[in-house]
């Protein structure tokens, strides 16, 4: 299991490496560039000019990028040009936030997809099934900023039952250890924090969860009608073992092998859908910084986030596979 | 009073937007303590639906089961699905065709022999994992303590099988379905099952309900065979009688299609034509159109069952030769 793992490990490095390479080379490729964006539609082309001299920006492209790999195995990722803070910096200040909202939003979509997409299958063709069916299409259907905002009109300003944006009431005082608003309040004992932080939770990660969630529902419900039909749930009944054995220990866990491949891919569009929810919920997390760095062609806060972002993936698709090898034996390699 | 008593049993499936489909029509057996009863036929002739239906294993949905299953005189058919559970892999063991995918591919053989230990006979897994292998040494598993912690994947067919085999005895049922049992393994895993099964029949007095399409295997094991055809018994007699005489004709033609090398000629006969889609026995008989032995009643009237309890036939026009 440690062999498989680590042997995993080492196959992402080549991934990240040519990743690294189609980034660069993608982002040097969008119309326009960091130069005009920061000087404006008037600047004449020698003032452009000589700010690309300043950056860089005119050397040949694979000097640039033996430059920027050559830094980057030092851990420095350069300065945001926006803010000319260092990269890493600003992503660590902003990372937390988005972190804590898909993880919340993933356990939402996992801790109630399944138990549904399961209900849907047993009772299949009841009402429970059809309406897990209907919402879930929706689910699918509606874009995450739109689910967002009525989420927002319906609880927050028309009911006033939650906090319509934000992280934390600004008039709590909290005190900041991992940029985890909930955690946070629960490390330093300041719970009305902590209790703020997850109001404030609530509606943002309900949103983002959406997607994932009407992903999971469909493919359980599939996955565990696939495997009730399976010879060995027969054998399972033929044993005359308790309905709730066969369900939970026979079908459950071999239906989890499907699901857990959606999880790990429904992950990667998490990130996505966190950039819009921030942006609904004004989070302030890396939502922001990567629609600010499009807008002004801010190469190493982009770099830096998209291999950010290819990281988590890959990091995903690892446990992903990992938990394919704890569940289901034939996987294992010995 | 037999062990097991099938009376008038039949399955009709009714899928909605479709005709009801009549799979299994009145059929009647009983086996008695030690005994092998065969049920034969080409696929489509209902035997395993039989089978499943003594087990209530059938899906609730879309199937109506009629007619009497009786087990030492309960009516197995009227019990909750929570009583009849409680008699499966107790009083009634069944083993699969298929034992790869009758296996759960994610959960240890262990587990997989000793969950039916806990629940029927009550013991703690300590106790029903020493209990596993001694059950898998009795099936002839070499190493059973190892392969106790391996999965299904990592067993050949016939150690798969005889696994199965393990399970569904484990309870020491008094009545063992086999559901073609060798179809799936090589010639000679084959005759190693089978000699397996009727060891282990003759040891501990169960009853054994053989459901096969190989005439070999019934030469080879059962006391009496029931020949189905379109979900009905066409045919029953002794081991012996039937193969000295089929009388029904498809009886006859069945035995008639086994290649022999004793014999001059080396072409085939073959039955022709193959099971119909949905067998009209009403208003005659359903073999009718493949029947070499055909007279002008047997698609007139429905022909009835005619005979004793050992030897049954339904067939207007029986053969009265032997097969060559």
């Amino acid at each position: 299991m440690l062999r498989f793992t680590v042997r995993r490990m080492l196959q992402a490095i080549p991934t990240l490496f040519i990743l690294s390479i189609l980034i660069f080379a993608w982002l040097r490729s969008l119309p326009g560039g960091p130069a005009t964006a920061l000087l404006g539609d008037k600047a004449t082309p020698e003032k452009i000019e000589a700010l690309n001299h300043v950056m860089g920006l005119d050397r040949p492209l694979w000097e640039q990028y033996l430059g920027f790999l050559g830094r980057m195995a030092t851990g420095d990722f350069g300065n945001s040009l926006i803010s000319a803070d260092p990269v890493l910096a600003e992503i660590g200040r902003c990372f937390p936030a988005t972190i804590e909202l898909s993880i919340v939003a993933l356990l939402i979509a996992v801790g109630a997809g399944i138990p549904l997409g399961y209900l849907a299958a047993r009772y299949r063709g009841g009402v429970l099934d059809n309406l897990t069916v209907g919402v879930s299409l929706i689910g699918v259907a509606v874009p995450v900023f739109f689910t967002g905002l009525m989420l927002k009109y319906v609880f927050a300003i028309q009911l006033g039952w939650l906090p319509p944006s934000g992280r934390l009431d600004p008039q709590i005082d909290a005190t900041h250890i991992t940029g985890f608003a909930v955690l946070d309040g629960l490390l330093t004992g300041e719970y009305d924090a902590a209790w703020d932080a997850t109001l404030h939770l609530i509606l943002p990660a309900v949103a983002l969860s959406s997607i994932p969630m009407a992903a999971i529902v469909r493919i359980t419900r599939a996955a565990v009608l696939d495997v009730l039909n399976e010879d060995y749930v027969r054998t399972a009944n033929a044993k005359g073992l308790d309905a709730r054995t066969v369900r939970g220990r026979h079908v459950l866990r071999n239906a989890m092998l499907p699901v857990s491949t959606t999880v790990g891919l429904q992950i990667g569009l998490l990130l996505a859908g966190a950039v819009l929810t921030e942006k609904v919920f004004n989070w302030g997390g890396i939502g922001s910084l990567i629609a600010q760095g499009i807008e002004r062609h801010d190469y190493p806060r982009l770099q830096a986030l998209i291999l950010l972002a290819a990281l988590v993936y890959v990091v995903m698709n690892l446990l992903v596979d990992i938990s394919y090898a704890i569940i289901d034996p034939r996987v294992r390699v010995r | 009073m037999a062990l097991l008593d099938v009376t008038d049993l039949s399955v009709v499936f009714r899928r909605r937007g479709e005709e009801p489909f009549t799979a299994v029509d009145k059929v009647s057996f009983s086996v008695e303590p030690g005994q092998t009863v065969g049920l034969v036929g080409e696929s489509g002739c209902g035997k395993s639906v039989t089978s499943l239906a003594i087990m209530g294993l059938l899906p609730k949905r879309g199937n109506q089961v009629t007619g009497s299953v009786r087990y030492e005189g309960t009516e197995l058919l009227s019990l909750s699905p929570d009583q009849m559970r409680a008699r499966r892999g107790k009083d009634l063991g069944m083993v699969f065709q298929d034992p790869l995918s009758s296996l759960n591919p994610v959960i240890p053989i262990g587990i997989q022999v000793t969950e039916v230990l806990e629940k029927h006979r009550g013991m703690p897994r300590r106790k029903a994992m020493i209990e596993a292998e001694d059950l898998l040494n009795r099936v002839g598993i070499p190493d059973p303590r190892r392969r106790l912690t391996e999965y299904p994947h990592q067993l050949s067919g016939g150690m798969r099988q005889r696994a199965l085999i393990a399970i569904a005895l484990a309870c020491r049922p008094r009545v063992l379905i086999a559901d073609e049992p060798t179809t799936a393994l090589d010639v000679t895993i084959q005759a190693q099952i089978l000699a397996l099964l009727k060891e282990l029949v003759t040891d501990t007095g169960t009853a054994l309900i053989m459901i096969t399409h190989d005439l070999g295997v019934v030469a080879g094991l059962c006391d009496q065979v029931n020949v189905l055809y379109g979900g009905r018994v066409v045919e029953r007699a002794g081991r012996h009688e039937l193969f000295e005489l089929p009388r029904h004709p498809y009886t006859h033609g069945l035995l008639a299609s086994i290649p022999r090398l004793d014999l001059e000629g080396d072409r085939l006969v073959p039955i022709p034509g193959s099971v119909a889609d949905n067998i009209p026995w009403d208003g005659g008989c359903a073999f009718a159109p493949r029947c070499a032995n055909q007279i002008a009643d047997c698609t007139a009237r429905t022909p009835e069952l005619t005979g004793d309890q050992q030897r049954l036939l339904l067939c207007h026009n029986p053969m009265e030769v032997a097969v060559r």
